[in-house]
């Protein structure tokens, strides 16, 4: 189960800020990332990532609450072989497990574009897995932002006003077969619940994105588990394989239970945009 | 520039209409300012910190202007516009700076001014160069009066910039810590420093999601925190269009002088010009990026902006971009 997971690896993340810095030469030094290789893969062997999948982030963390990623794949999202599984690693955040993505052969491509919170310099890890169980990793070293920006929403309150609103399209010119690019919005301040009131000494609730599912014409697409290491209102880009129209469908569901869904329905040939607020 | 060494002999003169009252003036005076002429040649700060310098623009309005750089240990955190305003009863701290030292050297310059107590310390914003000199006025037991979120914006961002601050000064952010508002303003608020009053507004959010103004009305003195940028280039850690709506509002406020967050002070409300010419052009921009359906990163590494006319463009455009992004592509 991730969310435990997650709360035992926000101790282990946050004993390693302090040394966060000396970790930087060698991905492999990574404190953090040993103990997670041990615990997610029981330290099975991982090869470079290069002709499976390739990781994109910017060098220096510009806006730390906003920090573009994208996940490429570079093998088919065929029936034989395919990309079944992604973890998202950012060794040096509070909850270093950001996320785990899953994708079917019914997929198109296993590739994903989010936005993440980057609390200190840190590498950030995309680890596939295919479907005969074998990994490869591809790792970047990002530089945290400037003293004054922080990985903490903008704006408490609007992030709650607007809470479990969502947007989802596709933009691209639907072919069967072919795989097409959606958007997922979701209003959401994804709080971590890690800011401790002064005053009564204690920490504010957490309340955060951990599922979300797509399905195309009832099979699912693309899933994933995640959590506040995702930026304030979650964004996801991905791929599914349309074959002609019906309806592609996101549903999540946070920390607290509350469960939110939007429906995009497609004709033969055109994409298709939909909002929703929560249900 | 005026400096702290060369001033003792002034400062301890009155100097002004708002300057202690004559009882202050005797030998308690005399011997608080002599105790500063020694502590500021000696012992009162830090060796690494550069000297105080304060600005007296209008009487008993002074300025300490930080530079204009990322916190780094060549400026020791001293990098925001730090000051105070005396009346006859009480001294106003607007910004207190970077790091504990920061915030003691500016208490320091007080002291060498004036005995009149610090009755009131306000914070602009939620931002570490402009409160984590906090803790220095703690011993003063003043009001920290800062915007209603302020408060939450601190407990969720603090530890963040302590980090930060740790990582990137080392032992020179020393004894600092987050030091809470104990005075909240939703709307505005009025404060009698004895012969002047200061109004402190509120704003929607804006630069932060707690921005407060601050106006002197004695001397039509007018600080603004980061809503308004001079040369530094602003930056947006709030709302871009809130910035916009609040900046045409308050450039109708009846003001002289006005004392931005970074840069130096300007005429008002001239000062805003070239910040809202940026803003404005930000906000086209990234809403072109969004509707041609480029990605926040494609956006963040394709629009430019005035690149020339700015301090510190690199450190802060994309991340202007991105923040920008993120709000408006939520827009109908």
């Amino acid at each position: 189960m991730v969310p435990r997971f997650i709360r035992l690896l926000v101790i282990v993340g946050l004993a390693s800020a302090v040394n966060a810095r000396a970790q930087d030469a060698n991905p492999d030094d990574s404190a953090v990332w040993r103990k997670v290789h041990a615990s997610l893969f029981a330290d099975a062997p991982i090869e470079p990532a290069d002709a499976v999948v390739t990781l994109e982030t910017p060098r220096r963390a510009e806006d730390a609450a906003i920090v573009p990623i994208a996940i490429r794949s570079r093998i088919a999202q065929g029936k034989s072989r395919y990309i079944d599984t992604i973890w998202l690693i950012i060794d040096n955040n509070p909850s270093p497990i950001a996320a785990v993505f899953r994708f079917t052969p019914d997929s198109g491509r296993a590739d994903m574009e989010t936005r993440i919170r980057i609390e200190q310099y840190t590498h950030v890890r995309a680890i596939a897995q295919t479907n005969d169980g074998k990994l490869y990793m591809a790792v970047n070293y990002v530089k945290a932002s400037g003293g004054c920006s922080a990985p903490a929403g903008k704006d408490a309150l609007a992030a709650r006003a607007t809470l479990g609103k969502m947007r989802m399209r596709v933009d691209d010119t639907l072919v069967p077969g072919r795989p097409a690019l959606a958007q997922l919005m979701i209003s959401h301040p994804n709080d971590s619940g890690l800011a401790l009131d002064q005053i009564t000494r204690t920490y504010a609730v957490p309340h955060y994105v951990r599922k979300v599912e797509v399905t195309y014409a009832g099979k699912p697409v693309m899933r994933a588990d995640v959590d506040f290491s995702i930026s304030e209102n979650p964004n996801f880009r991905f791929y599914f394989t349309p074959d002609g129209g019906g309806e592609l469908e996101a549903t999540v569901v946070d920390n607290q239970d509350l469960q939110f869904a939007t429906t995009v329905k497609l004709d033969a040939v055109r994409g298709g945009a939909a909002s929703s607020m929560a249900q | 520039m005026l400096h702290p060494q060369r001033l003792d002999r002034e400062r301890c003169v009155p100097q002004s209409r708002w300057r202690a009252a004559p009882r202050r003036r005797g030998i308690l005076h005399v011997a608080v300012c002599a105790a500063i002429a020694w502590s500021a040649t000696a012992a009162a700060r830090p060796p690494e910190l550069p000297a105080f310098a304060l600005e007296n623009p209008a009487p008993g309005v002074y300025v300490h202007y930080g530079q204009q750089a990322e916190m780094t240990r060549a400026n020791a955190g001293d990098i925001a516009n730090l000051g105070f305003i005396v009346g006859a009863r009480c001294v106003a701290v607007i910004d207190t700076g970077g790091t504990y030292a920061v915030g003691h050297a500016l208490r320091q310059a007080i002291r060498g001014i004036t005995a009149v107590p610090v009755c009131y310390v306000i914070n602009t914003h939620v931002h570490p160069d402009h409160v984590f000199g906090n803790a220095a006025f703690v011993d003063d037991r003043p009001d920290f009066i800062g915007h209603a979120h302020l408060a939450d914006a601190m407990r969720r961002k603090g530890p963040n910039y302590l980090n930060a601050l740790r990582r990137d000064l080392g032992d020179m952010a020393d004894e600092t810590r987050v030091v809470l508002p104990t005075r909240a303003v939703s709307t505005s608020d009025e404060i009698d420093l004895g012969g002047r009053t200061l109004s402190v507004r509120a704003w929607r959010t804006a630069h932060t999601d707690a921005d407060v103004t601050v106006l002197d009305r004695s001397s039509r003195t007018l600080w603004l925190g980061d809503l308004v940028f001079v040369g530094h280039l602003p930056v947006v850690d709030g709302s871009l269009r809130g910035y916009l709506a609040v900046l045409a509002e308050i450039r109708t406020i009846d003001a002289t002088v006005a004392i931005p967050g970074h840069g130096r002070a300007a005429s008002w409300p001239g000062a805003v010009a070239a910040e809202e010419r940026y803003l404005q052009g930000l906000l086209t921009d990234v809403r072109a990026a969004i509707k041609a359906k480029r990605t926040l990163a494609e956006a963040v590494e394709t629009i430019g902006g005035e690149r020339g006319d700015w301090l510190l463009f690199d450190a802060f455009h994309k991340r202007n971009v991105s923040a920008a992004y993120a709000e408006l592509e939520w827009e109908e």
